[in-house]
């Protein structure tokens, strides 16, 4: 790259600084905003300790490409105005090939950029216990401490959820205890599901004969959706309900109700297992 | 097979005799019943449960198989190899001086061959725009209503499996086959019948994958993902038939492309002075050789699973879906790179022209298209972040998925200091050019959401995904698509087209698909998932927001439409020898391009530099080296 520098002077304005300006200007109206206004805004809320770490990321990386943006955007509109042909122009450029200092620092500065997201992506992975989402079957960092195991059952078109603790008892909606570390066992049956707990911040796919952890504690009593998020045949768009963050009094009572209920059904249940054969697939059904 | 060149003169029924587009259909529909028949034979009797429900998947297959064979035969392309197996002398040339007719056959002509291409991925183009219609228009009602829920997945999967299919040559078919020759001086392609062949293969296999509303459709959108595959109707093997022909069709083209940079370029033109779009064409057919077969070998084992009853990915039988997504993205991430790699190359081969200024980073721009091609063969497991798969590895892909947005920067510091200081006139091509500036800036931010972990379990699987590669493949490839047809057309038609109804269209264009994607990102960032047709009721008004920008959006290909019905078949205005006052080697050929392109004896030397614009900067002007900072 050949670096022509000679040196700048009277008629035009110096376009360098002015555009440096307005973008350092644009920036420095738009950081705070961003981080102070549209950032606790950001999804998924504040429902879980995962969901609350990663509206602080979804916060992070908005901020960090909210410079980035501005300088594209800025420089196309500042280059639309300033430097353009006249209507039937045939001037010309300067034949100007590159700049060798300007090219190094570009690499150097988005290098460092994309170097330093990767390492705050990869601490706050592992600091956040797998940040809600589905682990694999031997979680790299797991919360210490008492867990509750909550299995969550994947078929088409409905995810029925299974608590070890509490006889291996099996029920269609989903309720958890508020402040208390959960431990989400997610399997299928059949086809890949992907079961996501919107406010909750948790998702993690469903694959049949996997047994996929990830860890979650909810921190705010309230109705959460979930949904599944992977394709998994006709009725995917309908496999959509809600869950619930109950008082842990509350869970309680719900739970040994549900064990009543569903006494008959449990024994005939398979024992509680990470894992459950899938169904040999079969067409036509 | 060197036909009389007198073939003109012949009567029409002589001339429906022979190896053209009529014996081919009929060979095709020919093979596709016998396969159909064998299929029936050889499974029908054995397995009485597939009979009984009418379904035989080896039937269809092989009927497929067989078809496209019978049409490529029909074709004539069987007739070089068995010629030649018979000792008879070899012929390069096949049908470059038949009129019309050329253009409805085997033609060993790179420039029919591109032209053919423009035609056959517009009409697919077309019905893959078409379904977006009707996604859209279900997407209307927060419940299935307008064609249900088997129909919507089937529309949906039609939709994204032809767009991500056909799209792959959208770049590389038309405008490489049609310019990589004479950009560097050789008179024809390295392989002149197998370029005519992997667009034959692109023809029926976009035919297969329409047919398979007669199959039931397939439910798995474009990914395909088992156990959902083996699970589907017999519509899945039309998926399995269409994406593997477009897998070999990929292969060759790249074979082909790289063959001809690499061996045929003029004396003198070395590979640092090749135009940044002959390099975008190189990095972009290394990504097809290597990654095209997987996706081939992927579908056959799937073949297998759903016809003979292996199990490489039925978990029940001791295979497993994991298996699926890992071989499935090792193909599919490169492959999205195979759709954007070619967009950077047409911008930046663009920019010069019309900024009057040298392309700025030369070297730069080349490195940042290898890095993203090789780059992109590290990353693939980014898609499976939350599927519990070598959970372990994901620092690694959150790495290296973030830092392919290094090589991608590197093309936006060209694209900025090619504008920086020039004399830019805004006329079509460079307007869309200029949105691909923004698309892509906007499709690569959001990217970073997806490549990070934690962000990324908020945002997978849903409308942001699916919002974030409309941009970098709408935003990027068809708007540089757009730039393309509207820079190159002229020369390769010598037509122009009405410029009014081109900034129309580009403004409409431009605006309704802004407002039809960004609303998506807040959409996946609310919650929706995609590929559903029900959805929470208090995301309906934005839902219908979409839709009708989507709406806007298909009238504006309609404006498109117009234009090449209105400027190339009734006005037919002659277009100057070069009416963007480029310097590159394709615009000093004449046009009509003759045959061999360049005049008969030995091929001037390049030694000339294609981005040779701008005056040296001036001492009073000043040379400023463009905006620093990050």
């Amino acid at each position: 790259m050949s670096s022509e520098a000679p040196p700048a002077g009277a008629p035009e304005p110096d376009h360098l600084r002015r555009f440096v300006s307005i973008w350092l200007v644009a920036t420095i109206i738009a950081l705070p905003l961003v981080i102070f206004v549209l950032g606790p805004n950001l999804p998924p809320g504040h429902g879980s300790d995962v969901a609350s770490g990663q509206v602080t990321d979804n916060t992070v990386l908005t901020a960090m490409a909210t410079p980035v943006l501005l300088l594209v955007v800025i420089y196309m509109i500042y280059a639309t105005i300033n430097f353009r042909q006249a209507k039937g122009g045939m001037l010309e450029g300067q034949a100007v090939r590159g700049d060798a200092r300007l090219q190094t620092s570009w690499i150097i500065i988005t290098g460092a950029l994309v170097l330093s997201l990767a390492v705050y992506g990869t601490i706050r992975l592992e600091q956040g216990y797998g940040a809600g989402s589905g682990s694999g079957p031997k979680p790299l960092t797991v919360p210490s401490g008492k867990k509750l195991p909550v299995q969550v059952i994947a078929q088409q078109w409905a995810f029925t959820y299974r608590y070890p603790t509490y006889g291996g008892v099996e029920t269609t909606h989903l309720e958890l205890p508020v402040n208390e570390d959960i431990e989400l066992h997610v399997t299928s049956l059949d086809v890949i599901h992907s079961f996501w707990a919107y406010q909750l911040g948790v998702k993690a796919d469903a694959n049949p004969g996997v047994d996929n952890v990830t860890f979650v504690k909810p921190t705010r009593i309230q109705t959460f959706e979930v949904h599944c998020a992977e394709l998994c045949g006709l009725w995917h768009g309908a496999m959509y309900d809600h869950g619930k963050v109950v008082s842990d009094a509350d869970f309680e009572t719900w739970i040994h109700e549900e064990q009543r209920n569903f006494a008959a059904t449990t024994k005939v249940l398979p024992p509680y297992a990470l894992t459950y054969a899938p169904e040999p697939t079969e067409r036509g059904h | 097979m060197a036909q009389p060149p007198s073939s003109e003169a012949r009567p029409l029924w002589r001339r429906l005799i022979g190896f053209n587009l009529l014996t081919a259909v009929i060979l095709g529909v020919g093979g596709y019943y016998l396969g159909w028949f064998i299929g029936h034979q050889i499974n029908g009797k054995s397995f009485e449960y597939q009979e009984k429900i009418d379904e035989n998947d080896v039937a269809l297959l092989l009927a497929y198989v067989f078809g496209v064979i019978g049409f490529l035969i029909g074709l004539g392309f069987a007739n070089y190899p068995i010629s030649r197996l018979l000792g008879k002398p070899a012929s390069l040339r096949e049908k470059e001086d038949h009129g019309i007719a050329r253009y409805f056959g085997l033609c060993t002509d790179h420039k029919v061959v591109g032209i053919q291409y423009l035609c056959g991925i517009g009409l697919f183009f077309f019905i893959g725009g078409l379904n977006a219609m009707l996604i859209r228009t279900e997407l209307l009602h927060d419940t299935p209503t307008f064609v249900g829920p088997g129909q919507y997945l089937t529309i949906v999967g039609m939709h994204g499996t032809m767009m991500m299919g056909i799209f792959t040559s959208a770049a590389l078919g038309p405008f490489a086959n049609y310019f990589v020759p004479i950009m560097i001086g050789a008179r024809r392609m390295a392989f002149p019948r197998i370029e005519s062949l992997t667009f034959w293969m692109l023809i029926a296999a976009g035919f297969i994958l329409s047919s398979t509303i007669f199959f039931g459709g397939f439910p798995t959108g474009w990914t395909g993902y088992e156990p959902l595959n083996d699970q589907a109707v017999m519509g899945m093997d039309s998926y399995i038939v269409f994406f593997a022909l477009v897998g070999i069709s990929m292969c060759l083209l790249g074979i082909n492309m790289m063959a001809t940079i690499i061996t045929m370029r003029a004396p003198g033109l070395t590979w640092s002075r090749l135009p940044i779009f002959i390099w975008a064409v190189f990095a972009t057919a290394v990504l097809m050789v290597l990654a095209a077969p997987m996706l081939v070998a992927t579908l056959s084992m799937s073949a297998l699973d759903r016809t003979i009853n292996t199990s490489f990915f039925i978990p029940g039988g001791g295979g497993s879906s994991y298996l699926y997504e890992n071989l499935f993205w090792f193909f599919g991430h490169p492959e999205v790179y195979i759709l954007a790699l070619p967009g950077f190359g047409i911008v930046l081969e663009l920019l010069p022209v019309f900024t009057r200024k040298p392309l700025w980073g030369y070297r730069l721009a080349i490195s940042g298209m290898l890095g993203v091609s090789l780059l992109s063969f590290f990353v693939w497991q980014h898609h499976l972040f939350v599927s519990g798969i070598n959970a372990d590895l994901r620092p690694f892909y959150m790495l290296s998925t973030e830092i392919i947005s290094l090589p991608t920067g590197f093309i936006f510091l060209c694209v900025m200091g090619t504008l920086w200081k020039g004399r830019a006139s805004f006329t079509v091509p460079m307007l869309f050019c200029m949105a691909w500036t923004f698309n892509f800036l906007i499709g690569g931010l959001s990217g970073v959401f997806l490549s990070d972990t934690p962000s990324d379990t908020t945002t997978h699987g849903s409308f942001f995904v699916m919002a974030h590669f409309h941009y970098t493949i709408m935003g990027g490839l068809v708007f540089s698509f757009f730039a393309a047809i509207y820079y190159w057309v002229p020369k390769m038609l010598g037509l122009t087209f009405n410029e009014m109804l081109g900034k129309a269209h580009f403004w409409l264009m431009f605006i309704a698909f802004n407002s039809t994607f960004m609303p998506l990102f807040a959409l996946g960032m609310a919650g929706m998932p995609r590929r559903v047709s029900s959805y929470a009721p208090e995301l309906k008004g934005l839902n219908v927001w979409v839709s009708i920008s989507a709406f806007v959006l298909g009238f504006s290909m309609l404006i498109f439409l117009y234009n090449v019905v209105y400027s190339l078949i009734f006005v037919r205005k002659r277009a100057e020898a070069n009416p963007w006052r480029s310097k590159s080697m394709e615009w000093q050929v004449p046009t009509p391009v003759p045959i061999e392109n360049f005049p008969p004896g030995p091929i001037p030397s390049f030694d000339f530099d294609p981005y040779d614009y701008g005056v040296p900067p001036s001492p009073g002007g000043g040379a400023q080296p463009a905006p620093a900072g990050a």
